[in-house]
């Protein structure tokens, strides 16, 4: 489903990514796992195609097109997902408002009618219900005065509703106690899919427990340096990053 | 090559603006230009009482020594007013009963605008004293609010039936030597509006009117007069769009509203006259003078206002706050793209104990657009304890627009306290980025981030023009990313 | 109905003083006399500004158009003793002391001054530096087109001027004492200030107007000040003039790269003053913090006017202007913010609040944003209102007298400005001025 080969990004002219490749095919959940700085988020936002991040080098192939010529909004409407580390906040737009908007955005350009009122709003209900949220998050601007945890389950709800076929996972468990993360985890869990992969991006191995994935990778200085199952996790929780960032030298 | 270039921007510009097009309808003019007696054809077509003749013809000598403001940030190539015809009427006559007698050929006009009538009339239960170039032609639902008490009919049709009313406010909100607009105004205005709701009223259905200029060169001068007696209450809209013209239209209504004790007159409006096409050619110059006077205790006059039209605005609605306990709001989004020119904002005059203002302001700049709040907050020496919040915040939208703000704050009183905040930004790339990448367009982002910025103004409008004034505000900033 | 003053009244004034004009003529250069008379030209052209110009609506001229002043008078006799308190910090410092706009050498002292580092009189410069003095001279913004920069051009005569070599850094303040001492007729001077920094310099310049006369007299200001790439300029203003004085000084700073000015400005004195600022960012990343503290009773006027333009990209401005006014006394804050097309990345902060003691006190606030450049952060906001009743109940709830518990709250008001200047002995100064005003009138 997506293949990155010897990937290379520069942010502000500073080489990030410096060769990285990886292959994910369809069904698989991937996990990269690195310490601060090694190039987690640049990898995401490289992929999503934000600007400001420049690719040097390599390619990336997604369902056999080459995704960074596109858009970002086509890249989302081709079914490529980007849960946010740091979800953004959107004053005055309403939850529901929002979500309306990139389904039907997603949905047009998928040759999909566009829902109306009624049966968007049923569609979300339907979908909240599933992954056991509460409805009142709808009515708010979009993140806005949303705890950690909200902001993290918005994301979900988000992919629930999209259904991406490819999923980036930015720091999911990044400020989210035990409890919240078992609820985002169960959620991400219930979108696994034979058609749907799943990159999920982490500095921890507490992820893991919840969101068990089918191979891990170690990114170090920009590339992967180790490749492993999830047992690979486990490892790094007892050596620590030091002795992966002496192979990436 | 040349023509069919042109017919082609011609089509396409057509295309931009939807309701841009032009109903070929006979017209009965007053001469072209300017003196005493293009005022006096005006006051004898419409059968004035020799008091209005009095009154328009002191405004116009007033206004020959007047000179036209500078002090505003617009800029415009002198307007000629002997080069404008000031009273166009359509012929067939205007006095209907019901709307199988209005012309169907406008009837027509109303409907490519969105807005027909009978359908209005039916499904949202809205009375409109439809203008269509100065002159009312429809009136609906006048049975129901006269049964009430209700006056809701043109301001020369007042004139005919309610003199001693129209003589004892026209004019005392905004005299007809206030300013150069207005007194021109006073002197030659057409038609507009005329509502009195009596004591204890509460009018029960929002009350509509549609100004549309037609007519090339006919200068627009609507004067509306709200009157909201003791208890009563009233919500006003007031929503225009216009057709498309080369040559730059004047437009100079005036608006006075006067709310007696413990009344409340709420007025709205969405402004979508012709704004001029992209290199800024063609467009309305819109100098609106529009004030309330909340002369009873405990009155409250609400401005919301959506500006997106017009090649330059010049408006400022106002509210006096005469009365202890009075209330003034003004809830302001103003758009600008391409070459449009907004200097619009507002003024609260305390002068009653414990008075209130409040005022919230966007102003939303693109292209190469010009977008200024202007505003005063004024405390007088015995409007002890009046309280002024002030929220003033512009966005822009590319690097060749301007947004200015520039707020008069005086006060007089110490027991008096005014609270005024402004912010200038722009649309962050964090935000823009998070919708695209949920598979919004750029321009949907925008437009979807903008709405949001305009929330809490947009949510102030009635439910009829909250919906129109969320398309308008996608359609306006059309182009402006990208 | 306020009587607007005439532009005529421009020609009036030079006529009246034509005398002092060719005094200053005579032995002047040819390029300072052309630059005195394009001065006289101008304010000819303009005349004293009404509160029909823009800029002057809330600050009327009365008293000061009509007043009848003597130029160049020759100053009073002053010795050593009378300027004791009226001074700050160590009595042997590098100090300027001007009685009625003059130089006074033998109350002067310059005993510091690091190398690198000129500080002289305007008309020693006009005679030892004419050079330094010709370049730097007109230069600032905000002068072009204002009557009263014109006015001063026609009549400089004194001033300081202060020259930093590149990489000069000043270790003691350098203070400038301005003293109103009267005379037979009221006097009016106009000192012309420049101060020139070169690249990296460092210099803290202390100025203190006061007034050791109960007359009138009217003091018509310009100071000048060019930032080298990242200078680094403290000025901590004081003024204090009698309470019939007529304050205006115009203070126009140009900064290139990196570059700061943090003005301080203390306003208590005179009858009608104005402390007018404007800044240009001219310079990638130059900085400029304009803070204010200002006391109004009585019928005194108290206008702060500043304009700032944001140049050049990632230029930063702070403003917070904080005002008490009792009696019938009006306050003024008229704050422009402009950012220029290309002056992205901009960062604009401007602050004014107002607090009114009495029911005759009153304030007009004028703050402006003009922005022509869209990734920017600009802000400004304003409050007038007065004493909050809560806090004054509660301190009054635990054993605080009324009036002491006002006074507690004015200066916690103050505080937050006053806490901005970063000299420790001027901080104190200015709480026992504070501390003496709410006392009540002198």
């Amino acid at each position: 489903m997506l293949e990155i080969k010897d990937l290379h990004a520069t942010v502000d002219g500073k080489e990030i990514l410096r060769g990285l490749s990886l292959s994910i095919k369809a069904g698989e959940v991937h996990a990269i796992m690195g310490p601060n700085g090694s190039g987690k988020s640049t990898l995401s936002y490289v992929l999503a195609g934000r600007d400001g991040y420049a690719v040097t080098k390599g390619e990336v192939l997604y369902r056999g097109k080459n995704l960074l010529a596109m858009e970002p909004e086509v890249r989302a409407a081709e079914g490529v997902f980007l849960a946010f580390q740091y979800p953004v906040e959107i004053p005055g737009v309403s939850n529901t408002t929002f979500l309306k908007h990139a389904l039907n955005a997603v949905r047009k350009h998928r040759g999909e009618s566009e829902l109306d009122a009624m049966q968007f709003v049923k569609l979300l209900r339907e979908t909240m219900k599933k992954l056991g949220m509460s409805e009142e998050m709808l009515k708010r601007a979009v993140n806005v005065g949303f705890s950690g945890g909200e902001k993290k389950r918005n994301e979900v709800l988000q992919m629930a509703l999209l259904k991406p076929a490819f999923a980036v996972l930015d720091e999911t468990d990044s400020g989210l106690d035990i409890d919240a993360l078992k609820v985002v985890s169960d959620g991400v869990n219930s979108l696994r899919a034979p058609d749907r992969a799943m990159l999920v991006i982490t500095h921890y191995q507490r992820l893991l427990d919840y969101i068990v994935p089918d191979h891990v990778h170690v990114l170090a200085k920009g590339r992967i340096v180790r490749s492993g199952d999830k047992s690979l996790a486990l490892e790094l929780e007892k050596s620590g990053y030091a002795a992966f960032a002496k192979e990436a030298a | 090559m040349a023509v069919t270039t042109e017919t082609r921007e011609q089509v396409k510009a057509l295309d931009k603006y939807k309701y841009g097009f032009v109903t070929d309808i006979e017209m009965e003019t007053a001469p072209k230009g300017l003196d005493e007696d293009t005022v006096r054809f005006i006051s004898a077509k419409k059968n004035e009482p020799a008091w209005m003749l009095e009154w328009r013809l002191k405004a116009f000598r007033h206004w020959l020594g007047m000179k036209e403001p500078a002090w505003a940030k617009v800029s415009y190539p002198p307007i000629d007013f002997q080069n404008a015809y000031y009273y166009a009427a359509p012929k067939k006559k205007p006095t209907v009963k019901s709307l199988d007698e209005v012309d169907p050929e406008l009837l027509e006009t109303y409907k490519k605008l969105g807005i027909p009538l009978a359908e209005q009339e039916r499904l949202a239960g809205v009375a409109v004293d439809a203008v269509f170039d100065s002159v009312s032609v429809a009136t609906t639902y006048k049975g129901k609010l006269e049964k009430m008490g209700i006056i809701f009919c043109s301001i020369s049709e007042a004139m005919q039936k309610h003199p001693e009313l129209v003589r004892q406010y026209i004019g005392t909100v905004v005299p007809y030597t206030d300013n150069f607009y207005a007194t021109l105004n006073s002197a030659v205005f057409s038609d507009g509006s005329f509502v009195y709701v009596p004591k204890g009223v509460r009018c029960p259905m929002e009350l509509s009117t549609y100004f549309r200029i037609n007519a090339s060169e006919t200068g627009q001068f609507e004067r509306t007069l709200i009157v909201a007696d003791a208890g009563s209450y009233v919500s006003y809209l007031e929503g225009c769009t216009a057709p498309m013209r080369d040559e730059n239209q004047l437009h100079a209504a005036v608006v006075e509203l006067v709310a007696l004790d413990d009344a409340e007159i709420k007025y709205s409006t969405v402004q979508n006259w012709y704004p001029g096409d992209e290199n800024g050619k063609g467009g309305i110059y819109n100098f609106v003078t529009k004030r309330g006077a909340c002369r009873g205790r405990n009155s409250k006059i609400s401005w919301t206002q959506v500006e997106t039209g017009s090649a330059i605005t010049w408006k400022y609605p106002s509210c006096i706050l005469q009365g202890d306990n009075s209330q003034g709001e003004f809830y302001s989004v103003a758009i600008t793209n391409n070459y449009q020119q907004a200097d619009t904002g507002t003024k609260m005059i305390h002068l009653g104990k414990n008075t209130r203002s409040r005022i919230i302001s966007k102003g939303i700049s693109a292209g190469h657009a010009q977008n200024t709040y202007r505003g005063l907050v004024r405390v007088g020496p015995r409007a002890e304890g009046a309280r002024n919040y002030t929220q003033c915040d512009s966005l822009l939208i590319g690097d060749k627009c301007g947004a200015h703000t520039v707020p008069y704050i005086e006060s007089k009183n110490r027991s008096a306290r005014v609270e005024h905040e402004a912010t200038t930004s722009k649309i962050s790339d964090d935000q823009l980025f998070y919708c695209r990448q949920r598979g919004l367009s750029e321009e949907d982002a925008v437009s979807l981030i903008v709405n949001g910025f305009c929330k809490d103004v947009l949510q102030e409008l009635p439910m009829e023009f909250a919906v129109e004034a969320q398309k308008l505000v996608a359609i306006s900033l059309e182009g402006s990313v990208g | 109905m306020a009587v607007a003053a005439t532009p005529s009244a421009g020609g009036a004034y030079l006529e009246r003083y034509a005398d002092a004009r060719r005094r200053l003529a005579a032995g002047s250069a040819p390029w300072l006399e052309g630059w005195r008379r394009a001065g006289a030209e101008a304010f000819r052209g303009a005349g004293f500004p009404t509160i029909k110009n823009e800029g002057w609506r809330f600050t009327p001229l009365y008293g000061l158009v009509e007043g009848d002043f003597s130029v160049d008078a020759p100053a009073a006799p002053f010795d050593q003793s009378r300027i004791k308190g009226v001074t700050f910090g160590r009595e042997a410092g590098n100090r300027l002391v001007f009685v009625n706009g003059r130089l006074r050498g033998d109350l002067s002292s310059l005993k510091q001054l690091s190398p690198g580092i000129e500080l002289l009189s305007f008309a020693e410069a006009l005679a030892s530096r004419p050079r330094l003095v010709e370049a730097a001279l007109g230069t600032a913004p905000g002068l072009a087109g204002h009557p009263f920069a014109a006015l001063n051009a026609a009549f400089a005569a004194d001033g300081y001027v202060l020259h930093l070599a590149p990489g000069a850094r000043s270790e003691a303040p350098i203070e400038i004492l301005w003293i109103g001492s009267g005379a037979d007729k009221p006097p009016v001077y106009h000192p012309r200030n420049l101060v020139v920094a070169g690249n990296g310099a460092h210099a803290t310049v202390i100025e203190h107007h006061v007034g050791l006369c109960i007359g009138a007299y009217f003091s018509d200001t310009v100071t000048e000040i060019a930032l080298g790439e990242g200078a680094v300029l403290r000025h901590c203003k004081v003024q204090d003039e009698s309470r019939e004085a007529f304050h205006l000084a115009l203070t126009g700073a140009r900064l290139a790269a990196g570059a700061h000015y943090d003005s301080f400005v203390h306003s208590a004195g005179g009858r009608l003053s104005r402390n007018e600022i404007h800044v240009a960012l001219e310079g990638r990343r130059a900085q400029c913090r304009l803070n204010g503290a200002y006391l109004g009773r009585g019928e005194q006027i108290v206008d702060h006017t500043t304009v700032i333009d944001h140049v050049s990209p990632e230029t930063s401005s702070k403003e917070l202007y904080k005002g008490v006014l009792d009696g019938r006394a009006r306050g003024v804050f008229q704050g422009r913010i402009t950012v220029r097309p290309n002056a992205q990345k901009t960062d604009g902060q401007q602050m004014n609040r107002a607090l009114l003691l009495s029911d005759k006190a009153e304030i007009a606030s004028k703050p402006e944003l003009e922005i022509s450049a869209d990734d920017v952060k600009c802000s400004h906001g304003a409050t007038a209102g007065e004493l909050d009743d809560v806090s004054l109940f509660y301190l009054r709830s635990r054993g605080i007298p009324e009036a002491e518990a006002r006074r507690l709250l004015v200066e916690a008001f103050l505080n937050e400005v006053i806490d901005s200047v970063a000299l420790a002995g001027m901080r104190l100064t200015l709480e026992r001025n504070i501390a003496r005003w709410m006392a009540g009138p002198a």
